[in-house]
């Protein structure tokens, strides 16, 4: 449960391989596979997928992932940085015109979103970058599309340039730039009909506007929920009008969103917003790594492997689980450890970027004292060196002389010894069950710096 | 008798059907084209049959937007019935393919449309749902226009009292069609417009209530809530209300489909689907995999923005559309 889409998949996949640590390059087949699927789960286009995950299993079969303790996390590693490499960096500017006004021309099919996306786009020009806007309602086919604009208009109090259903979409934008120009708002962002791209006379339309405004922004507004068409439709409005951005809709839906990829991948457009809800304000930059997370459907667990693998050096790593398999793990390992989880960053940040963890049954209420750590530590440190190696050694003398050391009561020593055996009997049954679920830790066991 | 000829002898026969699947033909030309032409293709190209081919059997598939595990579980079963009857040239597979796929859909039975479910003794009541932009009011319209012109006596209530001009669109196609479209203002409480429907129904003597509702993402559960508030009402009103609800979707969608369906049955038991946008070049695939997993049926298709741009969804045309191709291929063989 905490963990879903392809990281539960490759738990999956390497809990059923074979060998201990190694995979084979059979191994990296089937977690291609697995790739492969949750691609197609979160709606990339198949085409995209096919090639994406030529260029993983190209990567994967190299020594990354068949060397590493942890092939799962260095597939899902290599995915994320190939995902986010193709979604591009975050690109939420907009154009300015040399000569005002700057225009800006909202496509897209029919129920994307356009109406209410122009309204956002608006209120975010005037909000954040203090420019005065013009709505134009340039949808004169669908049944009141005009009112739903000057209301939308009304609510933001921002002004609405129409000429009724009657007139040529053409000549209203055309217009609607002298009006502009007249009243001196700087921005026309021009409210299009919704129509299919494979409708010939309204395309033409749209090329007739493209060419009397000469637009600085085309934005192609697009449903996040869209399938696998979504290639189709971008290529398509890309090729007759060669949009300049992407704006994707309804992002605060469950959808996994992997048309963002497709679009992307045929047009190689910016994305530049992404639409969060109906209010006016919803409207925010479009950020390719959560997207990538998104598509995987594993909240922000990437950005913890990433965090991990920077700070966790693959052969200590190594070493350690070679100490859980045999039971010698010491004191020493463990304050090694905690320096080595403490270098991630604060602690409830790390496990809130945990998906699901407050969902699971021994994360749930857990607080993470900071405090508590330091406190840990000391008294680990308050230990002779015989003593770290060998807890064994310790009696009531040793207990008081460690409190004394460290300043805590000998109440607390006594509980962090009894938690660090009960870790240890933890860990060697872990190390017997590679890949084991997350959310299956026993009830009571704490984690050492807790 | 094989797939296609059985297929083949459906539709030969009343001039009725011929006449519905040809407006079935046109209309999802572009999908028929597609798909076949892609199979043909496929078959074309790997006249063995290997673990390429299945792969690309599944893409083919998968790119009219079949719902991935629906896909790998079939692709699956063919594998192994090609195995069990030792088929090995792909040509041979491909009615196979084309019978498996129509099973998903039909459950083995091929006549099965699912009309509306009128109350022929009464008030019907049709509540429509879905998410933001997929269709609802617009196919309002068009079913309205549909019932009208079979004689019946049909009003609509704007139930969509949130999006801005929601009321005023659906006000026009009242206008339109020449029905009365009850109403309140923008932000008022949609369960309160609803019983003024049911209200107005009863005293004009209406037939057929179409209610309209406000789009709505499946994951907001407030929304789902005042949803199924509004349900609530229509069934406290009038016993046996509402007597279809129909989810509308958007065959450009993707995977959330079977999410939508799932939540909005869960919320409103829902009676069927109206499948829009049909007219573009999307496939709206999911709809296998929603009669497969929830037994939920299509009940209608929207083709255009027009109002006479609804039809009947009727399983039997569909597919004689789908196949057109090998059909007149078969006979010609
Ligand atoms: N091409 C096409 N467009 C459609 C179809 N059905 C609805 N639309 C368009 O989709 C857009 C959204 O429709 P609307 O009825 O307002 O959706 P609602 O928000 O669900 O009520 C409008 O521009 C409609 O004209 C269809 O079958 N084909
Ligand atoms: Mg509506």
């Amino acid at each position: 449960m905490a963990f879903e889409g392809l990281a539960d998949r490759l738990q999956q996949t390497i809990k059923k391989m074979t060998g201990k640590g190694k995979v084979n390059e059979q191994d990296v087949k089937e977690m291609s596979r697995e790739v492969r699927l949750a691609l197609l789960e979160a709606d990339v286009n198949f085409k995209v997928v096919k090639d994406f995950v030529k260029k993983i299993r190209e990567r994967a079969v190299g020594t990354e992932v068949m060397e590493s303790l942890t092939p799962g996390q260095q597939v899902i590693k290599i995915v994320k940085e190939e995902l986010t490499l193709l979604m591009g960096g975050e690109q939420s500017k907009i154009a300015v015109a040399n000569r005002p006004p700057t225009v800006i021309m909202m496509v897209g099919l029919q129920g994307a979103g356009k109406t209410t996306t122009s309204g956002k786009l608006a209120n975010l020009l005037r909000k954040k970058h203090n420019r005065k806007p013009l709505l134009v309602a340039a949808d004169v086919y669908r049944p009141a599309a005009i009112d739903q604009l000057k209301t939308v208009g009304k609510q933001l109090n921002i002004p609405v340039f129409d000429k009724g259903t009657e007139a040529n979409p053409v000549d209203i934008a055309n217009e609607a730039i002298e009006y502009a120009k007249q009243e001196h708002l700087d921005y026309v962002i021009v409210d299009t009909a919704g129509r299919l791209h494979i409708d010939e006379q309204l395309m033409g339309e749209l090329t007739q506007i493209k060419a009397d405004l000469n637009p600085d922004e085309i934005f192609l507004v697009v449903d996040a929920m869209t399938g696998q068409d979504a290639v189709n439709v971008a290529e398509s409005f890309d090729q007759q009008l060669n949009v300049t951005g992407v704006i994707l809709t309804k992002l605060d839906g469950d959808t996994r969103g992997g048309a963002a990829l497709s679009i992307r991948a045929v047009t190689d457009k910016p994305i530049k917003f992404a639409g969060m809800g109906e209010k006016l304000d919803e409207l925010e930059a479009f950020h390719p790594e959560r997207m990538a997370s998104r598509i995987l459907g594993m909240g922000d667990v990437l950005t913890l492997i990433e965090k991990a693998q920077e700070n966790i050096d693959e052969k200590k790593a190594k070493e350690l689980e070679e100490k859980m398999r045999s039971a010698s793990f010491t004191f020493d390992d463990f304050l090694d450890q905690m320096e080595q989880v403490k270098s991630m960053g604060p602690l409830d940040e790390l496990l809130g970027m945990i998906p699901g963890a407050n969902k699971m049954k021994g994360l749930k209420n857990v607080q993470i004292d900071e405090k508590q750590i330091v406190h840990v530590e000391a008294i680990v440190k308050s230990m002779t060196r015989q003593e770290r190696q060998d807890p064994g050694l310790m009696n009531a003398g040793r207990k008081r002389r460690i409190a004394k050391g460290s300043g805590r009561p000998v109440s607390e020593v006594n509980r962090l010894l009894k938690q660090f055996e009960e870790m240890k009997k933890m860990m060697k049954q872990m190390s017997g069950m590679q890949g084991g679920k997350k959310g299956k830790r026993k009830k009571g066991f704490n984690l050492p710096f807790m | 008798m094989s797939f296609f000829k059985k297929l083949k002898e459906k539709f030969t026969g009343s001039a009725e059907t011929e006449e519905v699947s040809d407006k079935y033909k046109a209309g999802l030309s572009k999908t028929r084209s597609s798909f076949s032409a892609k199979l043909n293709d496929l078959v074309a190209r790997y006249r063995k049959v290997d673990e390429d081919f299945f792969e690309d059997l599944e893409e083919v598939l998968i790119s009219a937007d079949v719902g991935v595990n629906t896909v790998m579980e079939l692709v699956a079963e063919l594998e192994l019935e090609a195995k069990r009857q030792n088929i090995k040239d792909a040509i041979d597979l491909k009615e196979l393919i084309s019978e498996k796929l129509v099973e998903i859909y039909t459950d083995g039975d091929y006549t099965a449309e699912v009309p509306l479910n009128l109350n022929s003794a009464g008030l019907s009541v049709i509540l429509f749902v879905g998410v933001n932009g997929v269709g609802k009011t617009t196919s309002i319209g068009k079913l309205a226009y549909q019932l009208k012109q079979e004689g019946k006596k049909v009003l609509l209530v704007a139930g969509d009292t949130f999006r801005a001009g929601a009321i005023e669109q659906l006000g026009v196609w009242g206008e339109r069609i020449g029905v009365e479209v009850i109403k309140q203002s923008e932000g008022s409480d949609p369960a309160a417009v609803m019983y003024d429907g049911i209200q107005a129904a009863r005293s004009r003597g209406a037939d057929v209530l179409l209610c309209d509702t406000a789009g709505r993402l499946q994951n907001k559960v407030n929304l789902m809530n005042e949803l199924s508030k509004v349900k609530r009402v229509i069934e406290r009103e009038i016993p046996g209300a509402p007597h279809d609800v129909l989810l509308v979707l958007d065959a450009t969608t993707g995977q959330n489909a079977l999410v939508q369906a799932k939540t909005f049955s869960e919320t409103t038991d829902v009676t069927g689907i109206v499948l829009t946008k049909l007219d573009g070049t999307a496939k709206g695939g999911i709809v296998l995999a929603i009669r497969k997993e929830l037994n939920i049926p299509v009940k209608y298709v929207g083709l255009g923005e027009q109002m006479t741009d609804l039809e009947k969804f009727d399983p039997n045309a569909f597919v004689y559309g789908l196949f057109a191709d090998m059909v007149t291929e078969q006979q010609m063989d």
